[in-house]
């Protein structure tokens, strides 16, 4: 996956000084950076588990105390956080894989580009570029009743209340993702095509193959691995999804994504305690994710294959 | 090769679709921007009557107007995450693609880790550890986890770019009697400039995009940051939407941006695919 392999040199001689004073400076170098990446997530993260087995409300702190699993009972047994679940998944699911089909596109003809490259990689840089909460305004008074020019359009209901139904603002949150991330899908899915040897398309177009076999056996499984770490990343991204949902709706119409409820609970209702149990459940569902990932993109890589087989 | 006209033709119809869907939101928010208050829920794309009060009211009152502030804010701490970033993550990089020393992977795997974490699993805690350390609502409580959250990134495109810069040269200033740290310092790091550069681009577009720490950490203009700000605008009257006012300070935030992105081009795509193609 993204690992970059390390370059082993081969030290078979016993430490000498040089190689101590090596290591030394090695781990004096990383140490910061370590440092700081595990005060802001490993210890927040114990931290939260730690939270969430008290009754910790800042509003009323005086009944503070131990409750065991109390919180994650109370969570787990709740519709609104079912919703969130299912509204997350459902986000992430639509809009990558909207993302993946536009971006493989977008990849293939900038690859394939006769001219206006560069105009291209100009225009999907933009969206990248914009900030997340704009970009959800901007969407957001397109279709907003009251200022928007999309109830406008022909053969849109003029008096279409967007944010009045939970399919309808789903679907304008969803187009917002799509427009801001497709760029990064498509760059990432660009860079794996660039690295497929052009000698195979001359190779199967001169035994005659269309180009559409072309690109399901040869473009595809080279570019698997790209495939699955834009995958992973947008996949991951995309359930952490907060901005544009906070902006257009703020959850209302039984739209809040895990990060919203989350959001809610911890800020909006200070109650820490129940707030720190969800926090620790979306940390779990996005560790199982990746593991899936991770599992699927062990089994495509080649070597691995070779010993199966 | 030839081409048939019918290609260039499919081309560039689809050169101006690409182009067109890019730049329709901003186009929108700009042209609401201009809208005055009377036709600002006219529906219609483009502004009939012009007015540029959505802007002037942003910044009316100085230090007390409602973008000034978040705007320094803004771009201090997107600034001074930056600098610390990617200092911390050329040291790290460094070690990891030329010196030899136990855990080089297993930083590089929880730096990857790091990178998919979910932000909103360490809002809460932040918050209280903030408050109880004095950093809730300075910028030191923003700086902070933006500089962790873009560590990873930082890291693997500086790995990325120093495997790149040839080895032989540190060798040779050690020869020649440099310490590891010189060699570092007078060899290295001039080579690295340009992949410094592209990862100190994206940890800036990073922090300044960034919006749940921004909302979840700050409690007033003292270190709010635009994005922050701009979803806790009021209107002028409680009966007033600030839709004219939001439009205006989301097209300036966006401009800066937009030109930085326009510039610096081939180094953000260099930065966003490094790594992610390689192994």
């Amino acid at each position: 996956m993204t690992a970059i392999p390390i370059g082993k040199r081969s030290k078979k001689a016993p430490a000498s000084d040089k190689t101590k004073a090596e290591r030394k400076l090695g781990l004096m170098l990383c140490a910061p950076a370590v440092v700081a990446m595990l005060l802001v997530t490993v210890y927040p993260i114990l931290y939260a588990v730690a939270l969430s087995v008290q009754k910790v409300d800042l509003r009323f702190p005086e009944e503070s105390g131990f409750v065991g699993l109390a919180n994650y009972k109370a969570v787990l047994t709740s519709d609104l956080w079912w919703q969130g679940v299912f509204n997350t998944s459902l986000i992430a699911v639509v809009s990558v894989s909207i993302e993946l089909v536009l971006g493989m596109g977008l990849a293939l003809v900038m690859h394939r580009a006769i001219f206006g490259r560069g105009v291209v990689r100009t225009a999907v840089l933009i969206p990248y570029g914009v900030v997340t909460v704009v970009a959800a305004f901007a969407w957001f008074f397109a279709f907003d009743p009251s200022s928007g020019f999309v109830n406008n359009l022909p053969f849109v209901p003029d008096d279409k209340a967007w944010f009045g139904g939970h399919n309808s603002s789903l679907s304008v949150i969803i187009m917002a993702e799509v427009w801001k991330t497709t760029p990064f899908m498509g760059l990432l899915l660009l860079a794996g095509l660039a690295t497929i040897d052009e000698g195979l398309y001359e190779a199967a177009r001169v035994d005659g193959a269309t180009a559409w076999q072309r690109f399901w056996r040869i473009t595809l499984p080279l570019l698997k691995p790209a495939l699955l770490v834009a995958l992973l990343f947008r996949t991951l991204d995309a359930f952490r999804v907060f901005d544009s949902i906070f902006v257009m709706t703020r959850g209302a119409q039984d739209t809040e994504s895990v990060s919203i409820l989350g959001y809610n609970q911890l800020i909006s209702r200070l109650n820490l305690g129940l707030g720190s149990a969800v926090s620790v459940l979306i940390f779990v569902l996005v560790l199982l994710i990746a593991f899936v990932f991770v599992r699927i993109l062990g089994t495509s890589n080649p070597a691995s294959q070779g010993e199966r087989s | 090769m030839n081409r048939a006209p019918r290609d260039y033709l499919k081309w560039t119809v689809g050169i101006i679709v690409v182009v067109f869907i890019a730049v329709l939101p901003l186009v929108w928010i700009f042209s609401l921007s201009l809208k005055t208050p009377a036709t600002v829920s006219d529906k219609s794309f483009f502004p009939k009557e012009f007015t540029l009060d959505n802007y002037s009211t942003l910044f009316q009152g100085g230090f007390d107007s409602p973008l000034l502030r978040p705007l320094i804010n803004s771009v201090s701490i997107a600034l001074i995450a930056t600098v610390i970033a990617v200092t911390l993550a050329s040291f790290t990089a460094y070690a990891i693609a030329r010196l030899d020393f136990p855990g080089k992977s297993a930083i590089l795997a929880g730096a990857l880790a790091i990178a998919m974490f979910p932000q909103i699993s360490v809002v809460g805690p932040l918050f209280d550890m903030w408050r109880a350390l004095h950093l809730y609502d300075t910028y030191p409580g923003l700086i902070i986890p933006y500089l962790t959250f873009s560590l990873p990134l930082a890291i693997y495109i500086l790995v990325a770019f120093f495997r790149e810069i040839p080895w032989e040269l540190e060798q040779a200033a050690q020869v020649d009697g440099a310490t590891p740290w010189q060699a570092f310092s007078k060899v290295i790091l001039p080579l690295a400039a340009p992949g410094v550069f592209t990862a100190a681009i994206l940890v800036f577009i990073f922090a300044w995009n960034d919006f749940i720490f921004a909302i979840t950490l700050t409690s007033s203009d003292a270190s709010r940051t635009v994005p922050a700000a701009l979803a806790f605008f009021q209107g002028d009257s409680q009966f007033t939407a600030p839709t004219g006012n939001i439009a205006a300070a989301a097209v300036l935030v966006t401009i800066p941006i937009i030109i930085f992105v326009l510039i610096f081009q081939r180094r953000i795509v260099a930065g966003l695919t490094a790594g992610a193609v390689k192994g």
